[in-house]
């Protein structure tokens, strides 16, 4: 960890509009958590498709795609990176410490919202607040980790993001069964099940789900490192 | 005392050749790295700062290669031609931020250095999106010199300064260059080379043109045409006299100006003629000027060579 690249990280995510967008998300879940905790039916349900469908299948994927690219690429595209990079600094300290921050900012507009609402909507019956805080909090550390490996790699990081996000989890992950396998969101569901103990319909083992969401986020860290050692400045003229 | 060593680099983009097969040293002192647009100089100072790697050749600074090579950037100083450099800090965050990247034991007086050094302390605190373009390009310098630098590389540092702006940066390279620093600017406008760097890297379409002293370069190209205004006690009979020898190929008789202007072939020839001409025919010389010593017309000269 570095503090410095901590601290203009930190500043440069939660300034500008991408803070307003980043608040608009847990947001969103609480109003909807809110409304739908007065309306009748069953709890769980409710609560399942709540914290399963909008929360781990949409927002926590959005919140790491805006947090993960928004910690690196912003610089990247504006030249901004310059000023990091040309500094006697090891290009894994930028990029954990980047990662550090992006997790930890992740954590704390999903994580705590997700626990809010699972509270609101179902209390502490079957532990599924704890379940899918802690789906969450994993998810949200390999969107993270995975999101900002795309915004050293990619100049249209946002684009390849919701590409994997929307059209390969939520699309062609509803309908092919061997693509759930590859899906963050169901590693994160897996985990959700197992600490909840309920039945979520989670598609792979917890244990191949840990494996996998620890791979991916340590992964996209060290190939990240080797990118941003490597990052070529084009030319303008 | 640092030397940056360009060995026979070439980069290429596809099939677009930027930089070829270039080589040349940049010893301590001011060197203007000069070019018009599209000419590579961008692509060589990328390499020169560890931010792209050259397809062949090497680049290395005192012998140790730059690329992949973050402890070279204790020695060097980078000003960046883009703008953006963090637009929600004060000049003093950036600067500061900057020290404590480099690591320095004192980074809060590095810092308060740096920004007196660029005279920017009076607006330290204000955001640097509110800078106006000299502003931001004097931040960036002091963020390069926070560390004291050996070598200080600066990419089109004078784009879009105005004239004061321009006088003071060029100020405060000089100073740099005569403290024993290596420092390297880029430029595509010929009077801000002329006015800062005796020693000049001229780059036309990716290759290294021409390279020493401004004037020095133009004498090596004794084959180009070289004009002269000449004032003389007799200035038809010295034409008379001189367009007698082959060194010169063409004298006009300037009547507005009251001078000769002459064309010379071969610039040696020339000078030595000249004088003896006068001598022999008893005409005494007033002026002796070249009237394109330039760098404007040495780099149209490249350029269209």
């Amino acid at each position: 960890m570095n503090p410095t690249v901590a601290r203009l990280t930190l500043r440069g995510l939660l300034g500008r509009r991408r803070g307003i967008l980043l608040l608009v998300v847990p947001a969103l879940l609480l109003l909807v958590s809110a409304i739908a905790s007065g309306t009748e039916g069953s709890e769980h349900t409710l609560a399942t498709r709540i914290l399963g469908q909008l929360d781990l299948g949409t927002l926590v994927p959005i919140l790491g795609l805006v947090v993960g690219t928004g910690v690196i690429a912003t610089e990247i595209d504006d030249g901004s990176i310059v000023y990091l990079l040309a500094k006697p600094l090891p290009r894994w300290r930028i990029v954990t410490t980047k990662l550090a921050v992006a997790i930890g900012t992740t954590w704390v507009l999903a994580g705590i919202p997700t626990l809010l609402c699972g509270l609101l909507l179902i209390g502490r019956e079957d532990g599924i607040a704890l379940g899918y805080t802690v789906a969450a909090l994993a998810s949200g550390a390999a969107y993270s980790a995975l999101f900002l490996l795309l915004g050293v790699v990619t100049r249209h990081a946002v684009v390849a993001g919701l590409g994997y996000a929307l059209i390969w989890e939520a699309l062609i992950g509803n309908y092919v069964s061997g693509a759930r396998t590859l899906s963050i969101q169901q590693w994160g569901r897996a985990v959700a099940e197992t600490v909840s103990g309920a039945d979520l319909s989670a598609e792979v083992s917890v244990g191949v789900a840990a494996t996998l969401l620890l791979t991916v986020t340590v992964a996209a860290a060290v190939l990240a490192s080797v990118k941003l050692a490597g990052l070529t400045l084009a030319a303008e003229e | 005392m640092a030397t940056i060593t360009i060995d026979k680099v070439s980069r290429w983009f596809g099939n677009v050749v930027a930089v070829n097969d270039i080589s040349m040293t940049i010893g301590p002192g001011i060197t203007g790295l000069l070019g018009p647009n599209g000419a590579g100089k961008s692509t060589l100072i990328h390499m020169m700062s560890g931010f792209l790697a050259p397809s062949s050749g090497a680049v290395t600074l005192d012998g140790a290669q730059i690329w992949r090579n973050q402890e070279v950037y204790r020695q060097i100083g980078l000003v960046p031609e883009r703008e953006s450099m963090y637009d929600y800090l004060t000049g003093w965050e950036f600067v500061l931020a900057n020290a404590e990247l480099h690591g320095l034991p004192h980074p809060g007086a590095a810092a308060r250095r740096a920004l007196d050094l660029v005279e920017m302390a009076y607006a330290k605190d204000r955001r640097t999106g509110t800078y106006s373009k000299g502003m931001k390009q004097r931040v960036k310098m002091a963020s390069a010199l926070v560390h004291d630098p050996a070598v200080l590389l600066l990419d089109e540092p004078f784009n879009g300064m105005d004239p004061r702006q321009r006088i003071q940066l060029m100020e405060l390279l000089r100073r740099f260059g005569a403290d024993g620093r290596t420092v390297l600017f880029s430029s595509h406008i010929l009077e801000e080379v002329e006015q800062l760097a005796r020693h000049i890297e001229v780059m036309v379409a990716g290759r290294h043109a021409a390279s020493g002293d401004f004037r020095r370069i133009r004498r090596l190209m004794t084959d180009r045409p070289h004009r002269y205004l000449v004032r003389s006690s007799d200035d038809r009979r010295l034409a008379a006299a001189l367009i007698a020898d082959g060194s010169t190929s063409g004298i006009e008789l300037d009547a507005r100006e009251q001078a000769l202007r002459i064309q010379a072939v071969n610039f040696q020839g020339f000078t030595t003629l000249l004088p003896r001409v006068a001598r022999d025919a008893g005409i005494r010389l007033y002026t002796v000027s070249p009237a394109d010593e330039s760098l404007e017309s040495v780099f149209s000269y490249l350029v269209s060579a």
